[in-house]
């Protein structure tokens, strides 16, 4: 058996996991595993081999040879290392991201700190959205007195904007 | 502070105090964070990074917490002492393998450290002892928050805090405990628990080729989703789990106490004797052994003074710790192995025999009971 990291030594290192009743099997050789430390196993998981092996196929939708435009990586180089270019490459390769982040995480949307200086724009935006789709469900219910007070708010939020 | 004066004492974390010392050893919490247009530290060329680290060094240095810090471009380090840091958990394994391009800024205390230019621009952590890692979150916000002033962080108004990895994006936030479960293994309760904890997303570290059993029975815990939950909520979670944990850890040790103290005390007067006049050992062995006379500390078998020397003993064996102390450069494995068991045998000579006088030992079946 080749070991899943190199691909070229023999794999002498048979780790096993489980991870939410999935089994998890990386096969590495001698020296891979003692670059991961799986020699010493008190700073090592399974987990942080996987993303660069197996799990990065999930990415594999969208062209292959799309180049984030800010940093030239491609989904060639994911597979191969498990990590993006830049900041950017979360937007290039957005559609494969979302469902890898969804089995990683379970969720994909951010519910925690948020920089100071962003704070006031990212809630206003969250506010406004919210405001619109309260907007549109009123029209639709041809509630109109409710859609007019919708739309005096959203026109308010956007001056402060 | 120079690198030598930082060996010269053990990290706060290490002193062994702090809520549930006996069985937790650590909290640490750790963030990653990257600015916005730079390429992540893997992806970025040369002068990328060399450009990063002068943007990120002098505000992370001139930060009020690292007050005459340790800080250090990594190429100024020699492959030992960024072994020997490894093994106080102040750099990551990964980040002792870098040069030119990155550097790591640790206090003084050695309870908080920042990596620039690791897998992530900034990974920076706070370690205390104990469980402590409400405070060890709250600490490292703190600086997040005056970094997040100075640096132009990547950050996404859905995904959150961008990171290399997307195991690690929402909130970049790693918290973990290392915990000592030597009764759960004695009673081979180990494994129920790591599944458990596995099954409510939580990683548990320390597994040793296909079985479960860490070295030194020690274990880290932490959380694996960093997306759709707040830093709040993570830490409390884990810390109840935590808490859980610690439970039947006393549980198993009280049971083990009760119905097979023979096995206990075996373990404790083997761990002892063997560490005692062993002249070879290498580091699994010590940390085995070492853990069950940490047990017996924790369990009235050893005077509960005893307890530094022990958690010392748990570092100073390691490797690069074993080299640094050592009269000659560049050790053999062997010699590592034999100058370990000579400082196991030297700090362990005035150590007193197990107390085993509290403990009810099942008496061994006599001549009479056999004849009935």
């Amino acid at each position: 058996m080749v070991c899943d990291v190199c691909k070229t030594n023999q794999a002498t290192v048979f780790l096993t996991q489980i991870i939410e009743g999935k089994m998890q099997k990386v096969n590495l050789c001698e020296s891979c595993s003692k670059e991961k430390g799986v020699t010493d196993p008190l700073s090592f998981a399974l987990v942080d081999l996987l993303p660069g092996l197996g799990a990065a196929q999930e990415v594999e939708k969208g062209d292959p040879a799309q180049r984030c435009p800010a940093c030239g990586f491609t989904q060639t180089d994911f597979k191969k290392t498990g990590r993006l270019g830049c900041a950017v490459c979360y937007e290039t390769f957005a559609e494969g991201l979302e469902g890898l982040l969804k089995a990683m995480h379970r969720r994909t949307a951010h519910s925690g700190k948020i920089p100071a200086r962003l704070k006031r724009s990212i809630e206003l935006g969250a506010r406004m959205n919210q405001l619109k789709r309260d907007l549109d469900k009123a029209v639709s219910e041809e509630n109109y007195e409710t859609a007019a007070q919708l739309r005096d708010q959203l026109r308010e939020l956007e001056q402060t904007k | 502070m120079k690198i030598s004066s930082l060996f010269s004492s053990v990290g706060e974390w290490a002193r062994n105090d702090g809520p549930h010392h006996q069985i937790v050893i650590s909290s640490r919490v750790r963030l990653a964070r990257n600015l916005r247009n730079h390429p992540f530290p893997g992806w970025a060329k040369k002068n990328d990074r060399l450009q990063i680290l002068e943007l990120i060094k002098p505000q992370v240095e001139a930060l009020q917490e690292m007050d005459d810090a340790l800080s250090s471009y990594l190429q100024e380090l020699s492959a030992l002492e960024k072994q020997a840091l490894v093994e106080r958990h102040l750099i990551s394994r990964e980040h002792a393998a870098k040069g030119i391009g990155s550097a790591v800024v640790v206090n003084k205390a050695q309870t908080m450290s920042i990596m620039i230019n690791e897998e992530d621009h900034l990974r920076m952590q706070v370690l205390l002892p104990g469980l402590q890692l409400h405070n060890a979150f709250k600490t490292l916000d703190k600086v997040d928050t005056s970094l997040e002033n100075k640096l132009d962080y990547a950050f996404h108004p859905r995904l959150g805090y961008l990171t290399a990895c997307p195991t690690n994006v929402g909130t970049g936030m790693r918290a973990s405990a290392m915990i000592h479960l030597p009764g759960l293994v004695l009673s081979d309760q180990i494994n129920q628990i790591i599944q458990a904890v596995n099954k409510i997303g939580l990683a548990v570290r320390g597994l040793y080729g296909e079985g479960t059993e860490a070295m030194g029975n020690l274990f880290q815990i932490s959380n694996q989703i960093t997306l759709g939950e707040a830093e709040e909520e993570i830490i409390s979670q884990l810390n109840k789990v935590i808490e859980k944990i610690i439970e039947h850890e006393e549980n198993a040790r009280q049971v083990l106490l009760q119905k097979k103290p023979g096995t206990l005390l075996d373990n404790i007067g083997r761990g002892f004797g063997i560490l005692s006049h062993a002249y070879a050992m290498t580091s699994k062995e010590a940390l085995n052994l070492l853990s069950f006379l940490k047990l017996g500390v924790d369990l009235g078998f050893f005077p509960p003074e005893r307890q530094a020397e022990i958690d010392n003993l748990f570092v100073i064996t390691q490797p690069a710790h074993l080299q640094s102390n050592a009269a000659q450069p560049k050790l053999t494995p062997e010699e590592r192995d034999a100058l370990r068991a000579q400082i196991i045998r030297e700090k362990l000579k005035t150590f007193p025999n197990p107390n085993t006088s509290k403990v009810v030992l099942p008496q061994p079946p006599t001549e009479e009971s056999h004849h009935e």
